[in-house]
C-alpha cells in the first residue's frame, strides 16, 4: 500500500483547495466595504485618513496584503467583526457545537432508517410497504427542505405545541467550553425537529441508493456463491452483499457533504438554531466582512477535513483498493 | 435507441407520466397567460388596497370572492402572484438549465473529444465543484453580490444572476454526461469518416458526434430543470434571491413564514404547494424519460 504517497497526494489536494478559498476570502476583504470607515467613521480628514492608510497598509502592493492576510489566518486571525467587536474567528467557533449537534443528530437518524429501509426494499421489493416507501422517497426528494422544516414547526410547534421549534433550549457546558444540548432533556426535545428537518432531504437520496446497491449486488457471482456454499440468508444478505453496497454510500455521501453544509443554512433560519449559518446569514444583511470571511474559511476548511477522511475511510473499505498514483 | 412512435406508446400506456405531463403543462400554461388569468396584477401597485390585506381564502370566514386563495399582507390576491411567481420560478430553472447546457456540453464536448491534459483539468474541476455542492457556492456568490451592491440594483438584476450562478455551478453534469457519451462515440467509424475527409475538430464535434451524444443530455435537462428551481427556491427562501416585490415561489414562501404563526397560513400553503407539484412532476417525468430512452444511467450515481 502507498498509503504515504496517498496521504501526501491528499494533503496537496486539500493545501490546493484552501489556498483558493483564501484566495476568495482576500478578494472579498479587497473589495467589500472599507475597513477604514468601519475603524473611523466619518468625522476624519482626507489627510488623516491617508496616513491611517498607510499605517494599515491598505496601500501596499496585493501580494504583500496578501502575504499578511495569510499570514494571520494561519494564526487563526481573521479579522474583528463589525458587529460583535470580537475576533470573527472566536464568533465563529462559539457557534460551532450547535451546527455540529444539529448535523450529527441528523446523520443519526438519516443512517438509522436509511440503511434498513435501503435493505428492506431492496429484499422484498414487490411488497406493498416497500413500494410505498419508494414512492414515498420520490415525493421526499421533491419538497425543499426548507418547506419540511416549516411544516415541522408548524405542525408540532404551533398546531400541536408538542415539541419546541425555536432555538436550542437549556445547554450543558462541557468542561472545554463546549454548549451541548445533547446533555439535557430540553436541549434533546429542541432538537427533534431541526434534525428530522435536516435529514428529510437525504433519507430518500440515499434509501434508493442503497435499495439500488443492494439489488446489484444481490445479482452478482459472490453472492450466489456464498449462498451456494450454504451460508444462512441473514449472513449473505448483511455481511456479504451489504457490505459492497457501503462504498458507494460512502462515496455519495462525501459528496453531499457541501449540500449538508449548504442546508443547515436553511434549516438553522427556519429554527432560528444559533449555529454558523444563522450567523452567516446575518453576517450578510449587516456586510460585517470579516465574519463573512471567517465563515467561508471555516467551512472550507471542514469541507477539506471531512472529505479527506471520507477519502481515506473509502481506500480502508474498498476490497479492491485502488490508490490514486498506482495506476491499474 | 427508439422511435418516436414506440415512446408515444409507452407514454400512453403509463399513467403517470401522462399524470405528470398534464399537470406540468398545466402549470406551464397558467404561468405563461397569468396576465389573461389572473384577477389582479399584483405588480401594479394602483390595484392594491392595503385594505384587502390578510384575508382568508373565499370560503372561509371574513374571505373576499375576489381573492380565491385570500390575500397576503400587502393585500395582494394569493392567486395572483402564484400565477405570476410560477412564471419567475419555471424562467429561472429553464434559462438556468440553458447556462448549463450550453457550458457543460461545450467543455464536455471538448474534454471528451481532445483528452489528455484538457479533459483531466475539467473533470477535476468539475469534481471538486460538485462536491462544493450548488447550493453552496451560489449563497456565497449571492451574498457577496448583496453584500456588494445597493438593494435596488441587487432588485434589478436578481433574475440574471440566479440564472448565470445556477447554470454556471452545475455544468458538471452536462459536462460528464456528454464527454461519457463522447468517448463512447468517437472511435466509431463515422467519426473516422468525417475526420478522414478533413473536417475540422469543430465541425466533427458539434455536427456529427454531438447529435448522437443528445439522448442523455435530454434525459437530464428534466431533472435538472426541477433541482435549478428547488435551489432558486432555497435562495429566494434565504433572501438570496428574487426580492419580494418580484416574488418566485421562493420569495412568496419567504414572505409568508413570518405570518405563519399569526395563523394566516394560506400565504404560505399554496405557493408551497404548487412548488412541490411543479418540481414532483418535473422529477416523475424525468425519472420516466430516463427509463424510457436510457435505462442505463440511474440517479445518485452520476
Amino acid at each position: 500500500m502507498h498509503i504515504v504517497a496517498f496521504l501526501i497526494r491528499r494533503a496537496i489536494q486539500a493545501v490546493i483547495v484552501m489556498f483558493v478559498i483564501s484566495l476568495i476570502g482576500f478578494s472579498i476583504q479587497d473589495n467589500l466595504g472599507d475597513p477604514l470607515q468601519e475603524m473611523v467613521g466619518q468625522s476624519v480628514s482626507e489627510a488623516e485618513r491617508e496616513i491611517l492608510r498607510e499605517d494599515l497598509g491598505l496601500n501596499d502592493p496585493f501580494l504583500t496584503q496578501y502575504g499578511r492576510f495569510l499570514g494571520n489566518a494561519v494564526q487563526g486571525d481573521l479579522g474583528t467583526s463589525y458587529f460583535f467587536k470580537r475576533p470573527a474567528l472566536e464568533v465563529i467557533m462559539d457557534k460551532f457545537p450547535a451546527t455540529f449537534e444539529l448535523v450529527l443528530g441528523s446523520v443519526f437518524i438519516f443512517l438509522a432508517l436509511s440503511i434498513p429501509g435501503g435493505i428492506y426494499c431492496a429484499i422484498n421489493r414487490d411488497k406493498w410497504l416497500a413500494k410505498t416507501i419508494m414512492t414515498a422517497s420520490i415525493v421526499g426528494i421533491s419538497v425543499p427542505v426548507f418547506l419540511t422544516a416549516i411544516l415541522l414547526v408548524w405542525l408540532f410547534g404551533v398546531e400541536l405545541q408538542w415539541l419546541p421549534a425555536f432555538g436550542r433550549g437549556d445547554t450543558y457546558e462541557l468542561p472545554w467550553g463546549w454548549e451541548t444540548g445533547f446533555l439535557t432533556l430540553d436541549g434533546l426535545s429542541h432538537l427533534v425537529l431541526p434534525c428530522i428537518a435536516l435529514s428529510s432531504i437525504m433519507l430518500p437520496l440515499f434509501i434508493r441508493l442503497i435499495r439500488a446497491e443492494m439489488m446489484e449486488a444481490m445479482g452478482t457471482d459472490y453472492v450466489r456463491f456464498a449462498r451456494a456454499k450454504g451460508l444462512s440468508t441473514a449472513r449473505v444478505r448483511y455481511v456479504h452483499a451489504f457490505r459492497n453496497t457501503l462504498l458507494p454510500v460512502v462515496t455519495v455521501g462525501g459528496l453531499m457533504i457541501g449540500t449538508l453544509i449548504a442546508y443547515t443554512i436553511l434549516t438553522e433560519t427556519v429554527f432560528q438554531w444559533p449555529g454558523m449559518g444563522f450567523l452567516f446569514l446575518e453576517a450578510i444583511n449587516r456586510v460585517d466582512t470579516p465574519l463573512i470571511i471567517a465563515y467561508i474559511i471555516v467551512v472550507g476548511l471542514i469541507f477539506v477535513v471531512v472529505n479527506t477522511i471520507v477519502d481515506f475511510v473509502y481506500t480502508l473499505i474498498n476490497p479492491m483498493v485502488k490508490l490514486p498514483g498506482a495506476k491499474s | 435507441m427508439i422511435t418516436w412512435r414506440g415512446f408515444l406508446k409507452r407514454f400512453l400506456s403509463d399513467p403517470v407520466a401522462i399524470g405528470s405531463a398534464a399537470v406540468l403543462l398545466v402549470l406551464i400554461l397558467m404561468a405563461v397567460f397569468a396576465p389573461l388569468i389572473a384577477p389582479q396584477n399584483p405588480y401594479d401597485l394602483l390595484q392594491l388596497d392595503i385594505m384587502n390585506s390578510d384575508l382568508p381564502p373565499a370560503w372561509r370566514n371574513g374571505g373576499d370572492d375576489q381573492f380565491w386563495l385570500g390575500t397576503d399582507t400587502q393585500g395582494r390576491g394569493v392567486f395572483s402572484t402564484i400565477l405570476y411567481g410560477t412564471g419567475i420560478s419555471l424562467l429561472i430553472g429553464i434559462g438556468a438549465v440553458l447556462v448549463q447546457g450550453i457550458l457543460g456540453i461545450t467543455l464536455g464536448l471538448w474534454a471528451g473529444y481532445k483528452g489528455g491534459w484538457v479533459d483531466s483539468f475539467l473533470m477535476r474541476l468539475a469534481d471538486i465543484q460538485m462536491s462544493l455542492s450548488t447550493l453552496m457556492i451560489a449563497i456565497i456568490a449571492l451574498a457577496l453580490f448583496q453584500a456588494a451592491f445597493d438593494a435596488n440594483i441587487y432588485a434589478d438584476y436578481a433574475i440574471f444572476m440566479l440564472i448565470l450562478i445556477i447554470g454556471m455551478a452545475e455544468w458538471p453534469k452536462f459536462a460528464r454526461t456528454v464527454r461519457s457519451s463522447v468517448l463512447g462515440e468517437k472511435n466509431k467509424e463515422y467519426v473516422d469518416a468525417a475526420r478522414v475527409i478533413g473536417l475540422p475538430a469543430r465541425k466533427v464535434m458539434w455536427g456529427h458526434i454531438l447529435p448522437n451524444a443528445m439522448t442523455p443530455v435530454l434525459v437530464i435537462s428534466t431533472i435538472q430543470v426541477a433541482e435549478a428551481i428547488m435551489t432558486e427556491a432555497a435562495l429566494s427562501f434565504l433572501g438570496l434571491g428574487m426580492p419580494t416585490d418580484k416574488p418566485s415561489l421562493g420569495s412568496l414562501i419567504r414572505s409568508g413564514f413570518e405570518f405563519i404563526f399569526s395563523g394566516s397560513w394560506w400565504i404560505t400553503l399554496y405557493p408551497a404547494i404548487v412548488l412541490v407539484t411543479l418540481v414532483l412532476a418535473l422529477n416523475l417525468l424525468g425519472d420516466w424519460l430516463r427509463d424510457v430512452l436510457n435505462p442505463k444511467l440511474r440517479r445518485g450515481d452520476d
